[in-house]
């Protein structure tokens, strides 16, 4: 194992207020030069392992769903408290984080502006029952019909609407509040792959 | 051209999700990893980043008892016995610029955003092995070097004030913590 090598001791460089901290590389010796005709492919190889995954995705990606319309049954039942309202944006955050690998890019889609929503609402109490229950009902939908939505991009539209309606909510809701305002209309920026 | 030997690579990765945790394992037995162990909170990962010393962290953020960032923050202490130097791949959902601003503040050394590839973290893996940056310390942080690059371009003020002073050469801090234990 790369940790069973000595590690190599640490050059400190003092300035006024901050210190450079560097050491050899203590991963180098996994480095291996390889000739440009070499065939193994690990990225290839994890894509296959992958798909041969896919199989299980659906049933995945139903226990997710699921998980979120009855984190939405305890916020109908007990109201939004910390732990419901936790519960209810950590399930969503999942689902739009690990829709699209499951194959089910519009839940993933739908899930983030449930997010949104969690997030950036002033008070989640005000926020339009229904408008929070379509989100639900709509990723419901593309997960158990997803035969009949997904290929169709039905469910890419309604994504897409709820989306524009989710933001409209939100650009009013926080029109004094600018710098919610601020993350709500700034893209996604993250290193691209 | 490089490669990584993965069979020489510990990881510890935590994720709340067992479905994600399950395709990270996945890739990474592709890639040929044999060591992958796994926490579903921050906790068990900091007692399991103790115990097992991997050389890559794999985390998500939102995660229950304390999250990926303060996982991040535990890690990166430079007083502490364990290795507060090892790569953390911060692996989540959060995909706004404030959030990339804010795991880099914490310690992290890449961001990947789900949802994941495995090209995406094969990148990241190959980039914390053959470019590791230093580290640098102040009062308020410790991580890896947030500047990747020198922009002549830049304008603003220096946030890093005074000429070079000293090097100081000492034992790594990974060194004590093993011949303590």
């Amino acid at each position: 194992m790369a940790k069973d090598k000595p590690p190599a001791a640490l050059q400190i460089k003092a300035f006024a207020d901050h210190h450079v901290i560097t050491q050899p590389n203590p991963l180098r010796k996994v480095l291996r030069r390889v000739p440009e005709s070499d065939l193994d492919d690990p990225v290839a190889r994890a894509e296959k392992a992958l798909a041969g995954l896919s199989g299980e995705f659906k049933n995945w990606m139903a226990i997710e769903a699921d998980r979120l319309s009855a984190a939405h049954a305890a916020i109908l039942r007990d109201g939004f408290t910390d732990a419901t309202r936790e519960e209810l944006f950590r399930a969503a955050h999942d689902i739009k984080g690990d829709a699209a690998t499951f194959g089910y890019p519009s839940a993933s889609a739908a899930a983030e502006s449930l997010c949104r929503i969690i997030e950036h609402a002033p008070d989640l109490d005000a926020v339009p029952s229904n408008l929070i229950a379509h989100h639900i009902n709509a990723i419901q939908a593309i997960v158990h019909d997803n035969t009949k939505l997904d290929t169709v991009s039905i469910a890419n539209e309604l994504s897409q609407q709820l989306r524009g309606v989710a933001d409209e909510y939100l650009a009013y809701a926080n029109r004094d509040r600018p710098e919610h305002l601020e993350a709500i209309l700034a893209p996604s920026l993250v290193p691209g792959e | 051209m490089f490669r990584i030997d993965f069979n020489k690579l510990r990881f510890l990765v935590c994720d709340d999700n067992p479905h994600m945790r399950r395709i990270l394992r996945t890739l990474l037995h592709s890639f040929g990893a044999r060591e992958v162990y796994e926490a579903e909170d921050g906790a068990t990962a900091l007692e399991m980043y103790s115990h097992y010393v991997p050389d890559i962290v794999i985390t998500d953020w939102s995660m229950p008892i304390f999250d990926g960032l303060e996982l991040a923050q535990m890690i990166r202490q430079p007083e502490s016995k364990g290795n507060p130097y090892a790569p953390i791949i911060m692996l989540t959902g959060h995909s706004e610029k404030r959030r990339v601003t804010v795991a880099r503040d914490a310690g992290v050394t890449e961001f990947l955003a789900k949802p994941i590839s495995a090209k995406g973290l094969y990148q990241r893996i190959l980039n914390v092995v053959a470019n590791p940056r230093p580290f640098i310390k102040t009062k308020i942080y410790f991580g890896p070097d947030r500047r990747r690059n020198t922009s002549n371009a830049y304008i603003g003020p220096e946030r890093r004030v005074g000429g070079e002073a000293e090097v100081m050469q000492q034992p790594s801090l990974l060194d004590k913590a093993r011949s303590s234990t």
